[in-house]
């Protein structure tokens, strides 16, 4: 230190380190050097809801492939012993002892007075649940036939955790074999709008003029209609006469049709607001093609944010399948989805004698969740540059 | 602002048009038309069809004609207020639809005002109390009304409703009230049987508007005239009242247009759901059995409601915010 009352100036005396202001420690150098996408994975994390949806979403998507595998029961397994069950309950404890998961002999008797089944635990004797085990035989995507489940009832014995229905079919059993159809309405349907909402959103933001008008009008028009109307409507257009499978496409398209406007009007703020770019400049002086700046220099760039809106809209897509499949518009059986086990449930009376037959609204309502808090985390994460 | 009305008012016709159209087409996409599976019934039921009467029907309903004939036909028609005539009912349309419009409306408009009443304090709230208990409490129990598909709670609305309130089940009015005119007491059984379908409809949008009430909010919150307010020494309550929030009233009257085309096909569903009166049965019924005008007609009317919701929506906005009226007219 230099306090020479002569010269009143301050003066460090310390070696001078040229360097200093640009020095960064290494998780400023780590944070600096980060693709874009790792930064929002890392921003993603740190919204730990959406990041557990996300995880649940997945193992969900996994659980669709495995199914035959999870579900105790088949899908068309009917038990005309037990029609109308109420949920079995699993027990530990047998006369204070300790055993692990078992359930008691699951029989009814026919209330006279009312004509109702009505379901009794026979406690005499215990039956436990067995894992990795050998029941329903079924075949594995068209692979193999197989016959182990992860859990099933002792020989002898039930497992109706969730109840059953008027033909006697483990509810849980079809929930489970439900998410298949349920959950790849979804993602196929918004692979579909997604396609439809680039195409238009680019053409409109890109060239902008009457392109621009003729899309924008298109877009007003679409969302003008009262969506569910509209679907009742297209879906009276599918023939009876075709498989349920084509039946699917047919309800998906029609999803779709109504679904990509959100996805248009976004990619094309992006674009009006992108094109003004510096880069995007560069590109054309350099002579690139049209298509070419779109698909390399533009489409990168938003491509988080596209990915964030697509997530949000799936859950209207899975509850427009339900709604239209509970009205009897939607998919038809044998082709089993939420809507279709909820048909079941049209009437007040199902509420009042067999509430249970509701269950399929619980993974419904789970999934929606699941979805948008999941979509709610990437958009935030989806521009990691910003704060 | 009378410029800015009037282009905002050709500007819907251009819509109407294509919409009149789009109806038009769907309405005629399924194969056959109504006369087709009225024959088929007919001689499902081993009845002789009368040839000269089925060509005669044709020719009265101009169901031989090309396309673009029937749909002049039908589109003057509506213009004169002649929605045309339903096979299915063998009267004209305006009398089938007749009060199922009206009670349609209704249902909408309770349905937005019950919205906005509970979506705004809720908004305001989270906003202000952004991360707290309450905000992630509240913010969740709006999403799973959103996440809850509308019929289910609809139907166990229903059920309560019955079991606890002794209310009728279905309808929009006690069964001894149908087609009597309007009293007192045919009131307040209306009222008694509305919350049903109005909080059922009602929170699924509920949640989407508070999100977006909150965002919105929030935004505001951070702007420097909210600091200016503050430094000057204003009351909290009084800082949020004057300012922030009357500017996201502006946005308020915006999301009516965005609620709309939801809230009336959540009323259809849920219509079907608790056989309310409305158009959403009928129109199931019309579809399924090609009776196209009168499907047509509910249709029209339905993309009718919406368009108008939205040009009120937008007038009401100019009329609140002058950066709309008077930007608009500068740049054009």
């Amino acid at each position: 230190m230099n306090r020479n009352p002569a010269n009143p100036h301050y003066i460090s005396i310390e070696p001078y380190d040229p360097n200093a202001l640009e020095q960064v420690t290494k998780a400023q150098e780590k944070f600096l050097l980060a693709s874009q996408w790792q930064l929002i994975w890392w921003k993603f994390k740190q919204h730990k809801l959406a990041y557990w949806s996300g995880v649940f979403i997945v193992l969900l998507y996994i659980s669709i492939l495995i199914c035959e595998f999870l579900a105790p029961y088949n899908l068309h397994t009917r038990n005309t012993d037990h029609i109308y069950s109420p949920p079995q309950p699993v027990h530990w404890f047998h006369e204070g002892e300790f055993i692990g998961p078992f359930v008691y002999r699951w029989y009814n008797t026919l209330d006279m007075e009312v004509l109702q089944r009505i379901y009794h635990e026979d406690t005499s004797q215990v039956y436990p649940l067995r894992f990795f085990c050998r029941g329903d035989e079924y075949e594995f995507w068209g692979l193999f036939t197989s016959n182990v489940h992860l859990v099933c009832p002792a020989p002898g014995s039930t497992l109706f955790l969730l109840g059953t229905d008027r033909l006697g079919r483990d509810m849980l059993s079809r929930i489970i074999y439900g998410a298949r159809i349920s959950t790849t309405i979804g993602l196929v349907g918004i692979t579909i709008s997604i396609v439809l909402g680039i195409i238009f959103g680019s053409l409109a933001g890109y060239y902008g003029g009457w392109v621009d008008n003729v899309v924008q009008r298109v877009i007003e028009m679409i969302r003008s209609f009262p969506e569910l109307p509209l679907w009742m409507s297209l879906s009276a257009i599918i023939p009876v006469t075709w498989s349920p499978i084509w039946v699917f496409f047919g309800i998906t398209i029609i999803l779709a049709l109504m679904d990509w406007t959100g996805l248009a009007r976004a990619v094309r703020s992006k674009f009006l607001s992108l094109r003004e770019e510096d880069y995007t400049m560069a590109a054309q002086l350099m002579g690139a093609s049209t298509r070419r700046i779109i698909r390399w220099h533009l489409l990168p760039s938003f491509t988080s944010h596209l990915i964030a809106s697509a997530t949000l809209s799936i859950p209207a897509m899975i509850l427009g399948e339900t709604a239209l499949s509970f009205l009897g518009l939607g998919l038809r059986p044998p082709i089993t989805s939420w809507g279709v086990l909820l048909s079941e449930a049209q009437n007040i009376n199902v509420v009042a004698i067999y509430p249970w037959l509701l269950m399929p609204v619980l993974p419904v309502i789970i999934v929606i969740l699941a979805f948008n808090f999941f979509g709610d985390g990437l958009r935030d994460a989806a521009d990691p540059y910003k704060n | 602002m009378w410029a800015y009305v009037i282009r905002r008012l050709i500007l819907m016709i251009p819509t109407l048009i294509i919409i009149s159209i789009v109806v038009f087409t769907i309405i005629q996409l399924p194969p056959g038309d109504y006369l087709e599976s009225y024959i088929a019934e007919l001689q499902s039921q081993g009845e002789s069809v009368d040839k000269q009467k089925i060509a005669f029907l044709r020719e009265e309903y101009g169901l031989d004609k090309s396309m673009p004939e029937q749909y002049f036909t039908w589109i003057t028609g509506f213009l004169k207020g002649d929605l045309g005539y339903s096979f299915e009912y063998n009267m004209p349309v305006t009398e089938v639809v007749g009060d199922r419009m009206y009670l349609t409306i209704l249902v909408s408009t309770v349905t937005i005002i019950f919205t906005w009443i509970i979506a705004f304090p809720i908004g305001l709230y989270s906003a202000t109390h952004q991360y707290s208990w309450g905000d992630y409490g509240l913010t969740l129990i709006g999403f799973i009304g959103l996440a809850t598909p509308n019929f289910l709670l609809a139907l166990v609305l229903l059920y309560l409703a019955n079991v606890y309130f002794g209310t009728s089940i279905g309808g929009l009015m006690d069964a001894q009230y149908i087609n009597q005119p309007w009293s007192w007491d045919k009131f307040v059984s209306v009222l008694e049987h509305l919350w049903i379908p109005v909080i059922v409809i009602g929170t699924s949008g509920t949640a989407g508007m508070i999100r977006r009430i909150r965002a919105n909010l929030l935004d505001e919150l951070n702007k420097p005239y909210v600091v200016t307010g503050r430094a000057k020494g204003l009351g909290e309550t009084r800082l949020l009242l004057k300012y922030p929030f009357r500017v996201s009233l502006n946005f308020f009257i915006a999301d009516i247009g965005n609620m709309l085309p939801s809230i009336i096909s959540g009323a259809e569903v849920v219509a079907l759901v608790l056989s309310l009166p409305t158009t959403g049965p009928m129109l199931l019924s019309a579809l399924q059995s090609q009776d196209m005008y009168l499907a047509g007609s509910f249709l029209m009317f339905l993309a009718l409601l919406t368009v108008i919701g939205v040009l009120i929506s937008d007038l009401l906005l100019a009329v609140l915010d002058p950066r709309i009226r008077l930007g608009e007219g500068a740049t054009r």
